[in-house]
C-alpha cells in the first residue's frame, strides 16, 4: 500500500507516494536523498538518525513518514547558514572537538539544538542527561558535553 | 605582559580538524549513502540455530516474490569456485603443527556453526522486496549440540560432535611463549604466589555506522568496484581477490569511504563483501547490502573472550619473580582474520608490562565454539594482557600491605633498551614519569578524605591503578613474518607536488574519525614549511593509493606517517637538486627551511613553489640529471614496534543500596612520544578510556548455553555506554620519543582501552574489599555481592 505524504523539510516543501511503512528516516534518506541523517540501530537506542519535527529533536526512526504529514522538518543539512557559515552549535562542535568519525555527529547536533534552546547555560551534568537518547563510540562524550556547554552559550537560547 | 609567541611548528598544535566541516553539516558520505544507478538490494538469510546440519534449501517461493532478481546458496557459489575467507595468521602449536584451519564459506555448505551465520542471499529492487522475500527462504536444519563457552569446547566436542571435522577436540591450537621449567622453579622458590582466575568478558564493537558494502561491475571493463565500511581497503582487495574471487588486482577497486568508527570490526573480510562482489557480475548491476544493528550484533567480529588463571611469584621483598598464565581464548565459530594472533601474539608479548618480571610463562589454547567469530577490538590482546599483569600486581600489593604505586615502582624498568622474556625488545619509556604525574593529577594523597565522605553518604569509595604497556606502530615484517603473518606491515604515502606548490598526500593509512586529514596534513604542512591549507590527505581507494595495510594497531602515525614522512623527504632531496639548478649554485649548498631552498650562509633562495614549477614547467631545468614533475612515494616497514605506557588512577563510588558504580574520577598520564595534535590524542584518550570503563562496568556479551542464542543482540540488551556513565576525564601526557621513527611518535589510539579495564576493576575491588568480582560489574552484579556479603555477616 503506497500513500502519498507532504511535508516540509529544511524550508522546503516536498511530496512523495511512498509505502505505508516507510519510516521518516527512509524517506529523507532515499527518497529525498539528505544523507546527513544516518541510521545507527534498528532499537531507537542510537539517536543518530534524530531530526527536528517542528522544533523539538525526535528520532527519526522511530514515526513513518506519514506520520509526519504536514510537519516542519529539519535536518543537519539544514541547519548552516545557506552560505554554508556553521550554525553556533555546529562551530562549537568543531572547536571542542566534538565529534571523530562524524557518524552519530548529525543527531547529536540536532538533540543539542533543541536543548539549547530551553538551556541556554547548562551544567555538564544536565547535558549528559539530555544526551540520554544519543550514543557515540569514539569520544567517550568528554568533548561533545563541552561542545554542547559552549554552543548553547553561543546559541543564547534561540535556534 | 607579553603577547603568546605565535607556534613555531604545527607539531604539537591543536589545529581544529579539516574533515569536520563535510560531518557537521550531513555532507560525510559514508557506504550506505552511496547509491549507484540501478542498485539492487540484499538480504541474507541466517541461521537461527548455533549449530546444525544445514538438510535442504527451498527458495522457490523467495524467487517468485515482488521484485527479486536472484537468490543465491552455498551451493551457487561452490559451482562458481568462490573461496571461503582466508585467515592471514598462522599460529603454530606447542607440537610445531600449523594451527588447525577449517574452511570458512561465504554461504553455508551443507552447516551453520553460529547463530547468524550465513546461508543465503536474497537480491531484489527494493531493500523491503529482499528483506520480505528472505523470509520466504525456507530452510531445513537438523539441529546439533551447541557450544558457547570457552571452557566447555573441548568437552563438548568429546560428548557430540565436533564444531569442524578438522578440528575433533574443537581446538584451534594450544601455544606457549616462554621458559616453563625455569618459570616453575622460580614459583617454587617464591616467598607469595598471587593467584587470579577470571574472565575477559566478550565484547561486540558497535561502530555506530553498521557494516555496508556495494559491489559494482562494470562488463564494459570487465572489473568490479566495491564500496564498503573497511579499515583497510587494500588488505581487503588482496584477501577477495587473492585467496577467495581468483581475480587479479587490477580489475578491483575497493573504495572505504566515510567510515563511521571501526575499533577493529571493520579490518576483516567479510562474507558480505564477498557475495556482493560476486553477485554484481552475475547480475550484472550493483548490489548493495546494508548491515543493520542486529545483524552487526550477529556478524561483526567480536571482541575479548579469555578464561585465564594467572600467578604472580614474588620475592620478600616484593621483587616479580615469575609470571604464569594459561588462558582459554574463544575463536568463535570460524577463524576471522586476525583471529589467530589475537589470544597469542598480541597478548602473551605483552605480559611483562612495565615490570622486569624476569621469567614468563604462558600457554593459550584457542578453541571453537558455536558463536560469532571473535577478532581485534579496540586493544586486541593488550587490553587481555594488562588485565592479567595489573589485576595480579594491585591484588600482590594489597596481600602484602604494600603501596601499590610503590609496588610497582619496585619493579619499574628502568634501563632501555630492555628486552623482555616474551619476545618484545622495549626501545624506551619512563614509567615514573607518567606514574608520578598521574598520582600528582589524581590527587590522590586526598583520597582518604573523599573516601571518608562518600561514606557518610553510605557509598564505598576505591582506588585502583593500572601501568600499561603496548605494542603499536604495527609491525615490523619480517618479525610477524617469522611469527605467523602472512602479510606485510609497512605503510605506503605518496607526496604529489602540483605544479603551483600544493600537495596533495595520499596514505595507505585509513581514518574512520582518528583524524588522519588532519594531523598528517600538519605533518606535511610542517615539514614542507607552508599554510595546512595547502594539503589534502587522501585515503581509502585503491584506485587512488600506491598501496596500503590499513589502520589498526594504532599504528597509523607511526607507519603510514613515517612513510609520508619518507616521501617528503625524497621530495625535499629532489627539490634541492631543482633549487641548485634554478640558483646556480651546488647542491651541497642548499639548505631547505619553512618553505625556501636557500644557498647556506646568502640571502639567495627560491620558494618551494618556485622550484615546484620548475618542475612541471621545465624549460629551464637540468634535464641531463633529473626527470621533469615532483612527485614521490615511499613505503615504509618500520625497525620495531612502538611502546606507549602510562599510568592511569580510577576512583570509583558504589551505591551501597543499588549496587551501582559511579566512576567518580579519572585520571590517564600517557606516554605517547611525541604528539602531533594534542586535541586530537585526548579525544583518542577520552573515547577509549570510555569502552574500557564500558568492558569493565556495563557491556558483556552474553549467549544462552543451551541454546546458543544470542541474548544480548541489540543495543537495549547489550550496554554501551552513554554519556552519564562517564565522568570528565583528566589527561596529560609525558613524552618520551620512539626511537626509531623520524617523528618520535608511538601511537594513541587504543592506549584507553588497553589502560582502563583493570584501573577501573582494581577500583572497585578496593571499594567492595574484595579479591576479584567478575566484568561487566553490572549494578546487578555487584548488588548481589553486596547482598551475598551482608547475609554471610548476618
Amino acid at each position: 500500500m503506497t500513500i502519498k505524504v507532504s511535508m516540509k523539510v529544511n524550508g522546503k516543501p516536498v511530496a512523495a507516494e511512498v509505502e505505508a511503512r516507510t519510516l521518516l528516516v527512509t524517506y529523507i534518506r532515499e527518497n529525498l536523498r539528505l544523507t546527513g541523517t544516518h541510521v545507527g540501530c534498528d532499537t531507537a537506542q542510537c539517536g543518530a538518525c534524530t531530526v527536528l519535527m517542528n522544533g523539538r529533536a525526535i528520532k527519526s526512526c522511530s514515526i513513518v513518514a506519514m506520520q509526519a504529514e504536514g510537519a516542519d522538518i529539519m535536518t543537519i543539512e539544514g541547519v548552516a547558514k545557506p552560505d554554508g557559515t556553521l550554525h553556533p552549535m555546529q562551530a562549537a562542535f568543531k572547536e571542542n572537538h566534538g565529534l571523530q568519525c562524524g557518524f552519530c555527529t548529525p543527531g547529536m547536533v540536532m538533540n543539542a539544538l533543541d536543548f539549547a534552546r530551553s538551556h541556554p547555560n547548562p551544567t555538564d551534568q544536565e547535558v549528559r542527561e539530555a544526551l540520554e537518547g544519543n550514543l557515540c563510540r569514539c569520544t567517550g562524550y568528554h568533548n561533545i558535553v563541552k561542545s554542547i556547554v559552549a554552543g548553547a552559550k553561543a546559541m543564547g537560547g534561540k535556534l | 605582559m607579553n603577547a603568546p609567541a605565535a607556534p613555531s611548528s604545527l607539531i604539537g598544535a591543536r589545529v581544529t580538524r579539516k574533515e569536520d566541516y563535510r560531518f557537521l553539516t550531513g555532507a560525510g558520505q559514508y557506504t550506505d549513502d552511496v547509491a549507484l544507478p540501478n542498485q539492487a538490494y540484499a538480504a541474507f538469510v541466517r541461521s537461527p540455530h548455533a549449530h546444525a546440519v544445514v538438510k535442504k534449501i527451498s527458495s522457490e517461493k523467495a524467487k517468485k516474490a515482488p521484485g527479486v532478481i536472484a537468490v543465491f546458496t552455498g551451493e551457487d557459489l561452490a559451482g562458481a569456485k568462490v573461496g571461503g575467507l582466508p585467515c592471514g595468521w598462522l599460529i603454530t602449536d606447542v607440537n610445531g603443527q600449523p594451527m588447525k584451519e577449517p574452511p570458512h564459506p561465504c554461504l553455508a555448505q551443507g552447516k551453520v556453526r553460529y547463530v547468524g551465520d550465513h546461508v543465503a542471499v536474497v537480491i531484489a529492487e527494493t531493500l523491503d522486496q529482499a528483506q520480505d522475500a528472505a523470509e520466504l527462504v525456507k530452510v531445513d536444519y537438523e539441529e546439533l549440540p551447541a557450544v558457547t563457552d570457552a571452557r566447555s569446547a573441548t568437552a563438548a566436542a568429546r560428548k557430540a560432535k565436533p564444531i569442524h571435522d578438522i578440528a575433533p577436540d574443537n581446538t584451534c591450537y594450544v601455544w606457549a611463549l616462554g621458559d616453563k621449567a625455569a618459570v616453575d622453579s622460580a614459583f617454587s622458590k617464591a616467598s607469595h604466589v598471587t593467584k587470579l582466575e577470571f574472565v575477559n568478558n566478550r565484547l561486540v564493537p558497535n561502530a555506530i555506522e553498521p557494516r555496508a558494502a556495494i559491489g559494482a561491475y562494470s562488463r564494459a571493463d570487465d572489473a568490479y568496484t566495491l564500496y564498503v565500511s573497511s579499515q583497510n581497503p587494500h588488505v581487503e582487495r588482496l584477501l577477495m581477490t587473492a585467496f577467495v574471487l581468483g581475480l587479479p588486482e587490477h580489475k578491483v577497486r575497493v573504495v572505504a569511504p566515510d567510515v563511521g568508527g571501526g575499533f577493529g570490526s571493520k579490518i576483516y573480510l567479510y562474507a558480505e563483501d564477498v557475495v556482493v562482489t560476486w553477485a554484481s557480475k552475475q547480475l550484472n548491476r550493483p548490489v548493495k547490502w546494508t548491515s543493520d544493528r542486529s545483524e552487526a550484533f550477529l556478524s561483526d567480529a567480536h571482541g575479548r573472550d579469555h578464561v585465564t588463571v594467572a600467578e604472580l611469584a614474588l620475592d620478600k621483598d616484593g621483587k616479580f619473580l615469575a609470571m604464569r598464565v594459561k588462558t582459554t581464548a574463544n575463536l568463535g565459530a570460524y577463524l576471522s582474520t586476525f583471529a589467530s594472533c589475537i589470544p597469542t601474539i598480541l597478548y602473551a608479548t605483552l605480559l611483562a608490562g612495565q615490570y622486569t618480571t624476569p621469567l614468563i610463562h604462558c600457554e593459550v589454547t584457542a578453541v571453537f565454539t558455536n558463536t560469532t567469530p571473535v577478532d581485534a577490538y579496540r586493544g586486541a590482546g593488550r587490553p587481555e594482557a594488562t588485565y592479567v599483569v595489573e589485576r595480579l600486581v594491585e591484588t600482590a600489593a594489597r596481600e602484602l600491605k604494600i603501596d601499590p604505586a610503590e609496588l610497582r615502582r619496585r619493579n619499574f624498568i628502568r634501563s632501555f633498551p630492555y628486552q623482555t622474556p616474551v619476545a618484545l625488545q622495549y626501545d624506551t619509556g619512563n614509567y615514573d614519569a607518567t606514574l608520578d604525574a598521574a598520582l600528582e593529577l589524581s590527587d590522590q594523597k586526598n583520597f582518604e578524605k573523599r573516601k571518608a565522605e562518600s561514606l557518610k553518604n553510605n557509598k564505598l569509595r576505591g582506588i585502583g591503578y593500572a601501568a600499561y604497556i603496548e605494542a603499536c606502530g604495527i609491525a615490523p615484517s619480517a618479525v610477524a613474518g617469522s611469527l605467523g603473518a602472512r602479510a606485510g606491515l609497512f605503510e605506503a604515502g605518496e607526496i604529489r607536488v602540483h605544479p603551483t606548490g600544493s600537495v596533495t598526500v595520499f596514505t595507505g593509512s585509513h581514518s574512520h574519525g582518528q583524524g588522519h586529514e588532519t594531523t598528517f596534513a600538519q605533518v606535511v604542512a610542517d615539514r614542507l614549511g607552508m599554510p595546512i591549507e595547502n594539503v589534502s590527505i587522501v585515503h581509502g581507494d585503491t584506485s587512488k593509493i600506491l598501496f596500503g595495510m590499513g589502520t589498526y594497531g594504532s599504528r597509523s602515525i607511526a607507519v603510514g606517517g613515517t612513510a609520508i614522512v619518507k616521501a617528503l623527504d625524497k621530495v625535499i632531496a629532489k627539490g634541492r637538486k631543482i633549487a641548485a639548478h634554478l640558483l646556480e649554485a651546488s647542491e651541497a649548498d642548499i639548505e631547505y627551511d619553512k618553505g625556501e631552498f636557500k644557498v647556506a650562509g646568502t640571502d639567495r633562495k627560491k620558494m618551494f613553489g618556485e622550484v615546484a614549477f620548475a618542475a612541471y614547467v621545465p624549460h629551464n631545468y637540468p634535464h641531463d640529471k633529473l626527470e621533469p614533475g615532483l612527485n614521490e612515494n615511499a613505503f615504509y616497514d618500520p625497525a620495531n614496534f612502538t611502546f606507549p605506557a602510562g599510568t592511569y588512577i580510577c576512583e570509583v563510588e558504589v551505591d551501597r543500596d543499588t549496587g551501582s558504580v559511579k566512576v567518580d574520577r579519572f585520571t590517564a598520564v600517557d606516554d605517547f612520544g611525541k604528539i602531533i595534535n594534542p586535541m586530537i590524542v585526548e579525544g583518542q584518550v577520552h573515547g577509549g578510556l570510555t569502552q574500557g570503563i564500558g568492558q569493565a562496568l556495563t557491556e558483556g556479551c552474553r549467549y544462552d548455553a543451551a541454546s546458543g542464542q544470542l541474548l544480548t543482540g541489540s543495543m537495549m540488551d547489550y550496554c554501551l555506554p552513554r554519556a552519564g556513565d562517564v565522568p570528565m576525564f583528566q589527561i596529560d601526557t609525558r613524552e618520551t620519543p620512539c626511537t626509531h621513527n623520524p617523528l618520535g611518535v608511538k601511537g594513541c589510539g587504543e592506549a584507553g582501552a588497553i589502560g582502563a579495564p583493570a584501573a577501573v576493576m582494581n577500583a572497585l575491588t578496593d571499594a567492595l574489599g574484595v579479591k576479584d568480582i567478575a566484568m561487566p560489574a553490572t549494578a546487578q552484579t555487584v548488588w548481589k555481592h553486596l547482598q551475598e556479603k551482608s547475609h554471610a555477616r548476618v
